[in-house]
């Protein structure tokens, strides 16, 4: 589904990513680890084409890196940034429509998720449906955005941590909702700081440090490998 | 009466201060050059009204001034923006000048006979002995028909809607799939359509001349910065406050000695600044305003940002 290969990126003179080699495969979820600062979110960034990368990223077979974000977006890849970013004036309805890349195959029918299924999945979003999304909690803002890249019907998402800062319950939902999406037969990337849940949902993970993968392997893998946790992860 | 002189001034100005303060909010560009459009607007409407008369000129000039911006932005603006805002910046000053010379060049450098049309020109009705003229209603109805217009873009349609979004926050927008450069350059039409819509109404009531760009466009930034920087009803309420301010204070002959006078404060005689009357002040009382928001509330009436 996605291999990246070999990927540089800067922000201005700082060379961010030293050749980052990551794939991730049809219906699977990947957890991609690391502390702050290791260029996690700027990996998900420059597949996106948000930031101006160098190497190679494959999507479906075909090169996708150099060419616009919006461009990469309709060839199936979805993005949740890290910082809830909801359309603050806009109604959770609003909101979720702008998550339509295909106007006419979604009133078709045609596209995989309707704001039923997200609903569904989510009480509270229905509740709030006339709300403006400035004043949902912080738990409703990270739903809301989930829903509304999955309203693009993406066959991968990149998600930025969805887990951070949020209630110990809320946690739990989102990695349920995680592996009803994996259901569904979307690809994911996890980008996670801690291992809250992505020992528990992902099938294989990746460790990053100072731009580059340091450690690659199943949840068990990391699970049995104290060393590495160490040096890599834990504070 | 002062009152609907007042905000039928206010009216044009929202039609001009809405286009500047829509782009800068999504593209961060504060178009030194937006007046220009204002004056583009009314010489087309004059060049297309010498052709073929008042009302295919109010339809065709706001098109073509739209085009002429959308085509800055998609060959020019577009290109500067790599190189930073700075570089934008002196790009739209550049235009600004760029685009008096043209006006030079083919319309001269006196004033134009932009005439208002046969048909609206004559009194409406009148109040208080003063008439009031058809053509400052025609002005009220197409302001308030393209504020209603506008309003119904912004809410009710989904390019409306991306448009909201992209104002804050357009990197998002354009990761979930919307193309935002082609939003960019439509909003950027739009906003210089808005401008050339002014000047097709503006510049037959007041004069179509090379410097009517410069005269405008100071007190289009006062509106923008009063109403705060990327506000829509904030550049509304300016609008109509300067506009105003700027018609009562031309009606009123009292002098800034007699204004002290009603507060109980006996100036000296003798004094030019005491003597000077509020009709003499008009002209400044605007950028006295926009030096007092700036002072008391640095971000406008309704604006958002910090900077």
């Amino acid at each position: 589904m996605l291999e990246v290969a070999d990927l540089h990126a800067y922000y201005a003179k700082s060379h961010v990513l030293h050749g980052v080699n990551l794939r991730v495969d049809a219906g699977e979820i990947v957890c991609l680890l690391g502390r702050n600062g290791v260029g996690r979110s700027t990996t998900a960034k420059a597949v996106m084409g948000l930031v101006t990368g160098r190497g190679s990223v494959r999507f479906k077979g075909r090169e996708i890196l150099g060419r616009k974000a919006y461009e990469i977006a309709h060839c199936g890849v979805g993005y949740v940034p890290e910082n809830r970013d909801v359309f603050a004036g806009l109604t959770v309805r609003q909101n979720l429509m702008l998550g339509v890349k295909d106007p006419k195959a979604f009133a078709r029918g045609e596209t995989r998720w309707s704001i039923d299924d997200m609903y569904r999945l989510f009480p509270r979003l229905k509740e709030r449906d006339g709300t403006a999304a400035g004043v949902l909690s912080g738990g409703e803002q990270q739903m809301l955005t989930l829903c509304r890249t999955l309203m693009g019907d993406p066959d991968l998402i990149m998600i930025d941590e969805p887990t951070e800062g949020l209630a110990p319950k809320i946690v739990e939902l989102v990695g349920q909702f995680l592996q009803e999406v994996s259901r569904r037969g979307i690809s994911i990337l996890l980008i996670e700081q801690k291992l809250a849940i992505a020992l528990d949902i992902s099938q294989r993970l990746y460790l990053m440090g100072h731009g580059h993968i340091v450690f690659e392997g199943t949840p068990a893998d990391l699970k049995n490998n104290e060393a590495v946790r160490k040096e890599w992860l834990e504070v | 009466m002062s009152m609907l002189n007042g905000i039928t001034y206010g009216l044009l100005l929202f039609m001009l201060s809405s286009g500047l303060t829509l782009i800068f909010s999504m593209m961060g560009i504060l178009n030194f050059a937006h007046a220009s459009f204002y004056m583009l607007g009314a010489y087309f409407a004059y060049q297309i009204s010498a052709w073929t008369g008042f009302w295919p000129g109010l339809l065709v000039a706001p098109l073509l001034v739209g085009a002429v911006g959308a085509l800055v932005e998609r060959h020019g603006l577009r290109r500067a923006h790599r190189f930073g805002h700075v570089a934008e910046l002196l790009f739209t000053f550049g235009l600004a000048f760029l685009v008096e010379e043209v006006v030079h060049l083919v319309w001269g450098k006196v004033a134009v006979d932009y005439r208002i049309p046969l048909e609206l020109d004559g009194t409406l009705f009148s109040l208080f002995e003063t008439d009031f003229p058809i053509y400052k209603g025609f002005m009220m109805l197409v302001s308030v028909g393209m504020l209603l217009a506008l309003y119904a873009l912004l809410t009710r349609t989904r390019i409306g809607l991306i448009i909201q979004a992209a104002l804050t926050k357009p990197e998002m927008v354009e990761a979930l799939g919307h193309n935002v450069p082609r939003i960019f350059m439509l909003v950027f039409g739009g906003g210089t359509a808005l401008a050339g819509l002014a000047g097709v109404i503006g510049g037959n009531a007041f004069v179509t001349e090379p410097g009517m760009a410069a005269a405008v466009g100071s007190i289009v930034f006062v509106v923008v910065v009063v109403g705060g920087l990327g506000s829509l009803a904030g550049a509304f309420i300016a609008s109509i406050l300067i506009g105003c301010i700027q018609t009562f204070s031309v009606a009123l002959s009292i002098s800034i000695t007699d204004v002290f006078a009603l507060v109980g404060i006996a100036l000296p005689q003798g004094s030019q600044v005491a003597r000077l009357t509020i009709t003499q002040l008009a002209p400044i009382l605007p950028y006295l305003l926009m030096v007092a928001i700036l002072v008391f509330r640095p971000r406008g009436l309704m604006g958002s940002r910090e900077s």
